[in-house]
């Protein structure tokens, strides 16, 4: 029952391309170019933190001492095993197994929600502790340099925030996925969205590893 | 499919199939958006056009008489915002490019044809909505945004104008994602990439700038937009920030950007050159290499814009040097074009009036850009009517007449209908001398030491600005006279013949208007393009 002959009538490409391959070579280059566009996005950001963390190496190595390094690691460990139940979903559905390929789903989507759900307690957390020198709060820092340390964790709330609004969009968009994967309709253009729902998803996790060596690794030995 | 029914009416094509409103609004196809995209950037520019005229009649006189101070700041924020992120920027890829560049490839539409709809209503709701905010709540900080004008000391409603444009960004990305899958994946058969139109070639490295570079535009907006809403300090200097960061950042997006406003008019251009001198265009790898390089150089310049904001003499030197190198390309190219028209047989036909006016003048900005690239001249003139008219003789005097050229050029493609040629002459001539008139005279004002952005001035400067507030109202003219009898050719002018030009390319081998999807037989291609030679002599294999 969980296979489908793969080659329905209903196969054919959108009429601007010749063939399927045509296609789906479109739809990866063009996945492709929008992941640089959003590299470009978080490169402007990451470009801005590191030239603070390098004009102010000491403020910053201890203000990324109050950031709750074991949380972070769980939730690194959390965002790479995602994608590998991803990447298995993506082998699901090319293999037409539909039941794995919902389950595989599932997982990638709450290991997601779990991993959001781990990101905003660190982020009471910090709130809870004066770190969160945003809205009008106050910020309330026992080190040297209070001001550099704000700037630390200003980048520190623009850079999870705007990878948690990844995280958001990637899930709202793999939930889309499990309605086409109930429905199952036409499976290569189904194989074609799986390709570059999980190219997304891959680019999040990495955005993610990328924010997390600079923010939480590069900390002052304690 | 009867033959017989079809030749006796009007032939079937784009554009007799279907007029209801969901027709045109709910259209995927390329040809369709493209005059989707027309109708509003021709609404924009002429909304930025009305924001000129007022500040060149604000400046008739030295007082400031007509209008307040602040109303003058408005002014030219709603003329720079307006006529950059809404007219130029879009302008020439997504009207005549999105048109052109399946035809030219001999594809039947773009590789995302929804994607490309999308990317039309994303630029028109944006846009409105960002002129909506920018009018309503007289947001007065240039276009440039700049901090810590922008997040501290205005209290107009800059942050809705610049979430509109950090949204209309967007739609930058998404058709340059499409041109760049498109060429690459769509093209027809024999069409290698050195056989590509230098349009083509335009339209692909603007795209390339397109998808690099806006998204760092995004995230400079999107921080600002963090700053001002949540207080996330990255540009005031109260909360630990940098007000020079953001002009680092801003300028990295709108220096290449500056190349994204020019590079299509050089692709136009090309064409027209090539076409009216019957010749193929001289040093064609040569010209293809060279718009790739300046999209490429374009990111390594942005710190011009910054000699006097602070930065270091070494990155000044660094960023003044490889501003110099973006002359080559633009030599190579501009000598290039001279070259093609050397023993060629010239038709002055009214597109070719607009391709020599470009000619004539992208060398004169592009000089006194070399002025501007200069550390120590750059320090005289800086800020200064200098820059305003350099920046005026590419993007307007450049790239506006080029976009008007190529509309002429392949408006009988697009419609099906000839314009009528006098009053074409006689806009191209009141465009070519409104132009200089309004523009000249501000190099000599900057030199004397005019600052940009100031409502008064002494009275010793009145005869020049007198003349160039003159010269505006001529080249009013120059673009008011398209906009009537290109609207009248639409029903009383003359039906096009597929080929009017006898022009080389792709698009001109299917019908003017073209059918739904573009060509009834795929196309393959089996030569050089610009082969005017083989053109105009079928039978001159002998020779």
């Amino acid at each position: 029952m969980t296979t489908i002959p793969s080659t329905t009538p209903k196969a054919k490409p959108d009429e601007q391309f010749d063939d399927l391959t045509q296609q789906r070579h479109a739809d990866l280059m063009g996945m492709w170019l929008f992941l640089a566009t959003e590299l470009m996005l978080f490169g402007g950001v990451f470009t801005g933190f590191v030239v603070y963390r390098y004009a102010y190496p000491e403020a910053f190595a201890e203000a990324a001492t109050h950031l709750d390094l074991v949380l972070g690691m769980l939730n690194t460990g959390l965002l790479v095993t995602s994608s590998l139940f991803m990447a298995l979903s993506e082998r699901a559905v090319g293999a037409d197994r539909k039941r794995l390929t919902l389950l595989f789903l599932l997982i990638t989507i709450g290991m997601g929600a779990v991993f959001l759900g781990i990101k905003g307690y660190e982020w009471h957390h910090e709130y809870s502790q004066g770190l969160m020198p945003i809205l009008g709060l106050e910020f309330v820092y026992s080190g040297q340099h209070a001001d550099r340390a704000q700037l630390f964790f200003n980048f520190y709330y623009a850079m999870t925030g705007l990878h948690a609004m990844h995280m958001g969009v990637g899930m709202i968009w793999l939930m889309v996925m499990v309605v086409f994967t109930l429905r199952w309709r036409d499976p290569p253009r189904l194989r074609r969205q799986f390709q570059i729902s999980g190219l997304y998803w891959a680019f999040v996790d990495v955005m993610w590893i990328f924010i997390f060596t600079l923010l939480y690794l590069l900390r002052a030995s304690s | 499919m009867s033959d017989d029914a079809a030749s006796s009416r009007a032939p079937e094509s784009y554009l007799t199939h279907g007029w209801r409103w969901r027709d045109w609004l709910l259209t995927t196809d390329h040809k369709r958006v493209a005059w989707l995209y027309t109708v509003s950037i021709t609404g924009f520019f002429f909304l930025g056009g009305i924001a000129a005229l007022l500040i060149r009649l604000e400046l008739m006189t030295p007082q400031g008489d007509l209008v307040s101070a602040d109303i003058y700041n408005q002014l030219f924020t709603i003329h720079g915002v307006v006529m950059v992120w809404f007219f130029l920027i879009p302008s020439i890829p997504n009207t005549l490019g999105n048109f052109l560049l399946p035809l030219m490839i001999g594809a039947k539409d773009l590789a995302f044809p929804r994607l490309n709809l999308l990317s039309w209503y994303i630029y028109t709701l944006g846009g409105i909505f960002t002129m909506a905010a920018v009018i309503t709540s007289g947001v007065d900080t240039g276009w440039t945004f700049y901090t810590p004008l922008s997040t501290q000391f205005t209290d107009t409603a800059v942050i809705a104008a610049i979430a509109g444009v950090f949204v209309v960004g967007f739609s930058s990305i998404l058709t340059g994602i499409n041109f760049i899958v498109t060429t690459h994946k769509m093209r027809a058969p024999g069409l290698t990439w050195f056989r590509l139109p230098l349009f083509v070639w335009a339209n692909y490295a603007t795209s390339l700038v397109m998808v690099l570079a806006t998204p760092v535009l995004s995230a400079t907006l999107l921080l600002l937009i963090m700053e001002r809403l949540l207080g996330i300090g990255i540009f005031d200097p109260r909360l630990g920030g940098d007000p020079i960061l953001f002009q680092h950042l801003f300028w990295f997006y709108s220096h290449p950007a500056v190349y994204i406003m020019i590079l299509p008019g050089m692709g136009v251009v090309s064409e027209l050159i090539t076409c009216f001198s019957r010749k193929t265009v001289f040093g064609y790898h040569g010209m293809a290499l060279s718009i790739l390089a300046i999209s490429v150089f374009g990111f390594l310049v942005w710190g011009h814009h910054m000699f006097v904001a602070g930065q270091s003499l070494y990155a000044g030197i660094m960023f003044s040097l490889f501003s110099f190198l973006v002359a080559l390309p633009s030599a190579i190219k501009t000598f290039n074009w001279t070259a093609t028209l050397y023993k060629g047989r010239l038709i002055f036909a009214s597109p070719m009036i607009y391709a020599l006016s470009f000619i004539g003048l992208f060398t004169i900005g592009g000089f006194t850009g070399i002025f501007l690239a200069s550390l120590a001249v750059d320090i005289h003139v800086h800020d200064t009517y200098f820059v305003v008219a350099h920046f005026h003789y590419i993007m307007v005097g450049s790239m506006v007449t080029a976009y008007l050229g190529g509309l002429h050029f392949w408006w009988p493609k697009m419609t099906g209908r000839l314009y009528p040629e006098v009053w074409a002459k006689v806009a191209s001539l009141a465009l070519f001398i409104g132009f200089n008139l309004t523009f000249f005279p501000q190099y000599l004002l900057g030199y004397a030491g005019m600052p940009r952005r100031y409502q008064t001035y002494p009275e010793d400067f009145q005869i020049l600005h007198a003349m160039s507030s003159l010269g505006a109202g001529v080249l009013a003219i120059g673009y008011l006279l398209p906009l009537g009898y290109l609207l009248w050719s639409l029903r009383w002018g003359a039906r096009a013949p597929a080929d009017p030009w006898r022009a080389a390319g792709l698009e001109w081998r299917t019908g003017s208007p073209p059918p739904p999807h573009n060509f009834l037989k795929p196309q393959t291609v089996s030569g050089p393009p610009y082969d005017y030679d083989t053109l105009d002599n079928p039978q001159g294999e002998a020779r």
